[in-house]
């Protein structure tokens, strides 16, 4: 089953939304819904160093997004400015960086756009496989520190004088960001693992009363997307990527219209008091 | 601190005095300047510490120094080890982004079992609005959330930052009683920061007027005729530091009347001149002052 290169893509892309779903929910509730485009930013000045310093791509690109994911948490307590402002510095910075890393490397004749922008459906067994494998210890680690991480997204000062260690929270998960974008890139490309991480997100905010559910629900919204973008593609013959973006913007347009309000108000009617 | 306070169900905490939290000496500065200084505070199991003062006077950098939210520039702050801190911060602003119910936002920082979560709410007056989003409390729900909240977990110190803001008269009361009440039920220690400069819970052990320094301490009718307290305020402020000690006295009703101890029903607490003399509770006597409405409307 795995040799067709459609099922091997639909088992990638629905990995990849599960994870990015229950992230992205973060990404959104934090403001920081420019965070991928900055970690992929970095990724272009990770791929650059590997080729400088023969090193693993992924490697160099999770240790290049972990710097910035970090450099992110830095500024945000010193600098007085606000998260946007922090992004939009940190993407630009990566970007020039890179591009001057790959001027020094006149040798250098790789088409660096395929490292990042992958291609879904040349997705391999093995990528399944990397996709799946962190993804599970992804989503395990951000099952530990959940509590935590909420409690410092509702209100730093209660978390920290509760008990709870915000700063620790927030470090374990720019690390799964930078460990999301550096796995998922190459594999299934840049421009999908962003939108994987924000519009199903936003899909499942009108949908959820809890941020639990918001969190399961955006990963099905994710999954949901991506089959059907998949599907479409097919059917019409259209770029596999953006048609699996099509159709997370149809499931977030249809999240908006009354009828889905009224589905989840109705699934919710179990459990509200009379 | 004071055996006379202490409650009598005791059992869970058999040292009755143990020390919770301790300031000494301690100061912030920022930018230059001191928002607080020379600060020395002990809050001991079953005791009720209340921080009053003006605007600016540095009454919650003191309670962020105690629980460890800032680090004094100088002296020290001391904590128990693995103390349980409920807190009820004095501003929070929940993200409308964030899909939150009262239910969940409960459970934040603890676990809670569905019972408890029932009991806080009920006990803070809100048992209805359990399922309720927290976007759509309003200002005076949502006080009674945090406190809610805050008890929950049955905290070894409870530190409140103007706990009642926001919150409309008879519910102050009710509220004031139920931290007295928590006090005594479960034996934390509590400091409390007064949103209102002349009420005074008469629970209290101790009052720290602070006005970027201690000023003046003691209980608080000691306070009320100290002479710094008096300068600092001024003799009108002096004479109105009022205690809520109600509770013997009369009850409001939720249709808004007012049952005597006597057993006798009116329309409000005093019917015959609009004061009241020989009156535990002189809150009245400042509610019209004027700068009060103010006050109460800003929440």
């Amino acid at each position: 089953m795995l040799d067709d290169f459609f099922v091997r893509a639909l088992i990638a892309g629905i990995g990849v939304a599960i994870v990015a779903g229950p992230l992205g929910c973060f990404i959104i509730w934090r403001r920081l819904a420019y965070f991928g485009d900055t970690l992929s930013h970095s990724a272009l000045l990770g791929v650059a160093l590997a080729f400088l310093l023969q090193v693993d791509i992924m490697l160099a690109v999770f240790a290049v997004s972990a710097a910035a994911s970090l450099a992110l948490l830095a500024l945000q307590r010193r600098a007085a400015l606000s998260s946007d402002a922090l992004l939009g510095l940190l993407a630009h910075s990566a970007l020039a960086l890179g591009l001057v890393c790959l001027g020094f490397m006149s040798w250098v004749r790789i088409d660096l756009m395929g490292y990042l922008f992958g291609d879904i459906l040349a997705v391999s067994a093995a990528d399944i496989a990397v996709i799946y494998g962190g993804g599970a210890t992804v989503l395990a680690i951000l099952a530990l520190v959940w509590r935590p991480l909420f409690a410092a997204t509702v209100n730093r000062e209660l978390a920290r004088a509760e008990g709870l260690d915000p700063d620790r929270a927030d470090i374990v998960f720019m690390l799964l960001m930078a460990l999301v974008i550096a796995f998922a890139m190459k594999i299934v490309g840049v421009l999908l693992v962003t939108a994987l991480l924000i519009i199903p997100a936003a899909t499942a905010r009108r949908l959820s009363s809890g941020p639990e559910r918001m969190a399961v629900v955006a990963a099905l919204a994710g999954a949901v997307a991506v089959a059907l973008g998949l599907f479409g593609s097919l059917e019409w013959d259209t770029p596999s990527g953006p048609s699996i973006i099509v159709a997370a913007l149809a499931l977030f347009i249809a999240s908006l219209t009354p009828l889905a309000r009224f589905g989840a108000a109705a699934s919710l009617a179990g459990k509200r008091r009379p | 601190m004071n055996e006379a306070m202490m409650p009598p169900q005791h059992a869970r905490h058999p040292v009755a005095t143990e020390c919770l939290a301790r300031l000494e000496n301690a100061g912030v500065e920022r930018g230059g300047r001191w928002l607080v200084r020379g600060v020395d505070l002990e809050i001991a199991r079953g005791e009720i510490v209340t921080l009053i003062g003006p605007n600016g006077s540095g009454k919650s950098t003191t309670a962020r120094m105690a629980l460890g939210l800032v680090k004094p520039d100088h002296g020290s702050a001391w904590r128990a080890r693995g103390l349980r801190v409920g807190y009820v911060p004095q501003r929070l602003a929940i993200d409308w982004t964030l899909p939150l119910t009262v239910e969940r936002f409960m459970r934040l920082t603890f676990h809670l079992a569905d019972a408890e979560i029932d009991a806080a709410l009920a006990e803070t007056g809100i048992a209805h609005l359990r399922r309720a989003e927290v976007q759509h409390l309003s200002g005076g729900e949502f006080q009674r959330m945090l406190l809610a909240r805050a008890i929950a977990h049955r905290p070894d110190l409870l530190v409140l930052d103007e706990p009642v803001q926001g919150v409309d008269f008879s519910g102050e009361i009710a509220l004031y009683d139920l931290i007295a009440g928590v006090r005594n039920r479960i034996g934390c220690g509590i400091l409390l920061i007064s949103h209102d400069l002349h009420v005074v819970m008469a629970a209290t052990d101790t009052v720290l007027c602070l006005n970027g320094h201690v000023c003046c301490r003691g209980t608080p009718h000691a306070v009320a005729e100290s002479p710094e307290y008096l300068r600092l305020f001024g003799t009108r402020a002096g004479s109105a530091l009022a205690v809520y000690a109600h509770h013997h006295d009369h009850t409001h009703l939720p249709d808004g009347r007012v049952r005597h101890a006597d057993g006798t029903v009116t329309e409000d607490c005093h019917p015959g001149d609009g004061h009241h003399a020989g009156h535990a509770h002189h809150e009245e006597d400042h509610r019209g002052d004027g700068h009060h409405g103010k006050d109460r409307g800003n929440a």
